[in-house]
């Protein structure tokens, strides 16, 4: 087989499999440009009667627009709190050994084995104890319990590229440790954090068993809203494909900011 | 990672501590809470009664929990025989500089980062055989699919959505472990006249070890807890034959609010997939993927 043969097959698959993810994509878009009387009615391949009425609904009704600045809220402070505490441990990973250090590594690694399911019950028990039941922060910090895994796995990977001697030459140079820290050394692993609040966000917007769980009313993200319309009086197909839409939307932009560094963070990673 | 190297400091417990702590609230604290439902009878918060390992026997003894097992292993072997060999096949096919590779790469992590529930969502309106693209296509080829009547239809229906949506994962993962491959490894086996394949067994395969490895455990995981996405498709129908476990945990948990027998499940599920994690670790490092490397 001569390499150009070998190439255009290569690409051939590829583009199949992009046609593959796309489609389902495709399709609940453009049901989000039709109204409900045409996508029960009949059945065409894009909008003919093309209408923006799902997405006013959903802007001017505070119920929906609500449960997106509810989830937003959410994974801001999750992806905040999660670097926070994965920052610090990651540096102390990736520079000193210390007793037990490779064991608590891997038991942090292990939490991520965890069904989210085992934790339904005892989450809400120890919710409503203190008081933190149908909060942002309560589903945030639930989140963290697997976001800070990662993020010190990803993080770790990122600091250890980073030769020691730099932190020596800034010592040396006059720096104390807290300068050099936010002056120096977290400039340079920059795109690191990018990536480990990429996958904070991912695992934190897409995740809806736990948040739904934690949540009834003030709190309710955008995902377990669109549950609910779900079950409610038919099926709002319409509204429900805009509100996809608009959920794929932030992971979208995250994506294009960290594109470069998203196979990195993966290759960096202590495999 | 040369970990000989580095200095010993225990003072760097101390920059561990905030993980430790955050970890010990979101993880250890309902862990405890968990052992200590399912070894009790709350019949209400005053009144709980000690029933040792009775809970568990009843779960283990429970038939239905017993089918549910065998569907959920099923499940989770077709999702490990189906998208690792495909997000393998899309590593190497993936472009890997330029505007596509950015381009490409954009596109195959979409389905990631789309909510669980909208994953479900966006493939009932995808596979509906009267308004669904997929099954009103598949429906005027002549092909009888139905998925919320055919229990076969059910389950390629959600393989194929756990698919569309996880791949990528394994695909990303590939990606990252193909590229560390430094260039000297190809031109030396061009220079032998390797072929193709011979490149992909003695070359790539060796040096994806590590990130197969995880690519495996993770979809291992996660698809032996899968909840959101069949519930939303096809809320565990036609009768259960998509019904995984979490739904029964679900069900138990929040649904009935059995908090004992729930708790009591919850740890054999947890138990589960640590055993079957632990036994695919060990044996994909016995066959190591030809050459024994010592990775970190």
């Amino acid at each position: 087989m001569n390499p150009g043969k070998a190439y255009r097959k290569r690409s051939f698959f590829l583009v199949v499999y992009i046609v593959f993810a796309l489609l389902p994509i495709y399709w609940m878009v453009s049901m989000s440009f039709k109204s409900n009387a045409e996508i029960l009615s009949s059945f065409n391949l894009w909008p003919i009667d093309f209408t923006l009425d799902n997405y006013i609904k959903i802007f001017t009704d505070p119920s929906w627009y609500g449960g997106f600045i509810n989830s937003l809220i959410i994974v801001s402070l999750n992806t905040v709190m999660s670097i926070t505490v994965a920052i610090p441990a990651a540096y102390a990973f990736s520079r000193y050994q210390f007793i037990g250090d490779k064991h608590v590594f891997f038991w942090l690694l292990s939490n991520r084995m965890m069904p989210p399911a085992v934790f339904v019950l005892p989450f809400f028990q120890l919710y409503t104890m203190v008081g933190l039941m149908d909060t942002h922060i309560a589903v945030a910090m639930a989140h963290m319990l697997f976001t800070v895994p990662l993020s010190v796995w990803i993080l770790e990977g990122f600091m250890s590229g980073i030769p020691r001697e730099i932190d020596e030459t800034a010592y040396i140079d006059g720096y104390g440790f807290v300068g050099f820290f936010f002056k120096i050394f977290l400039p340079l692993i920059k795109s690191g954090v990018g990536v480990a609040a990429f996958f904070c966000f991912m695992f934190s917007w897409v995740e809806m068993l736990l948040a739904r769980t934690l949540t009834s009313v003030e709190a309710k993200p955008i995902a377990s809203i669109m549950t609910r319309t779900v079950s409610a009086e038919g099926m709002d197909w319409a509204t429900l494909a805009a509100a996809g839409v608009l959920t794929i939307i932030p992971g979208a932009i995250m994506i294009w900011f960290v594109r470069h560094y998203i196979a990195k963070g993966f290759a960096m990673g202590r495999v | 990672m040369n970990s000989r190297s580095k200095p010993v400091n225990q003072k760097a417990w101390l920059l561990v501590l905030p993980v430790m702590l955050s970890v010990a609230f979101t993880a250890i604290l309902p862990l405890m809470t968990v052992v200590n439902y399912s070894v009790q009878d709350i019949l209400s918060p005053e009144r709980r009664l000690f029933v040792g390992a009775d809970w568990f026997a009843m779960i283990l003894r429970d038939s239905e929990l017993h089918e549910a097992l065998w569907r959920q292993v099923v499940f989770s072997l077709s999702v490990l025989l189906i998208q690792i060999p495909l997000g393998l096949m899309l590593a190497l096919s993936m472009p890997t500089e330029g505007w596509r590779a950015s381009a490409v790469l954009v596109v195959i992590a979409l389905s990631l980062l789309v909510p669980w529930n909208v994953v479900g969502t966006i493939w009932l309106m995808f596979s509906r055989t009267d308004i669904g693209l997929l099954g009103v296509t598949l429906q005027s080829l002549g092909i009888d699919f139905n998925f919320t009547g055919d229990p076969v239809d059910a389950w390629i229906t959600v393989l194929l959505m756990d698919t569309w949506h996880w791949t990528p994962l394994v695909a990303l993962l590939c990606y990252a472990g193909l590229r560390s491959i430094p260039g000297a490894y190809y031109q030396a086996a061009r220079i032998d006249g390797a072929s193709k394949w011979a490149v992909f067994v003695y070359i790539q395969l060796p040096k994806l070890r590590g990130v197969l490895m995880i690519a495996v455990l993770l979809r291992l995981m996660d698809s032996f807890m899968i909840y959101t996405e069949p519930m939303v498709l096809t809320g565990g129908g036609p009768g259960d034959s998509t019904t995984f476990l979490s739904q029964y945990l679900v069900t138990m948990a929040i649904g009935q609010f059995d908090l004992g027998p729930a708790a009591a499940f919850s740890i054999i599920y947890f138990l589960i997939i640590l055993l079957f994690c632990f036994a695919l670790y060990n044996w994909m490092q016995r066959i190591g993927f030809g050459n024994k490397e010592v990775s970190k």
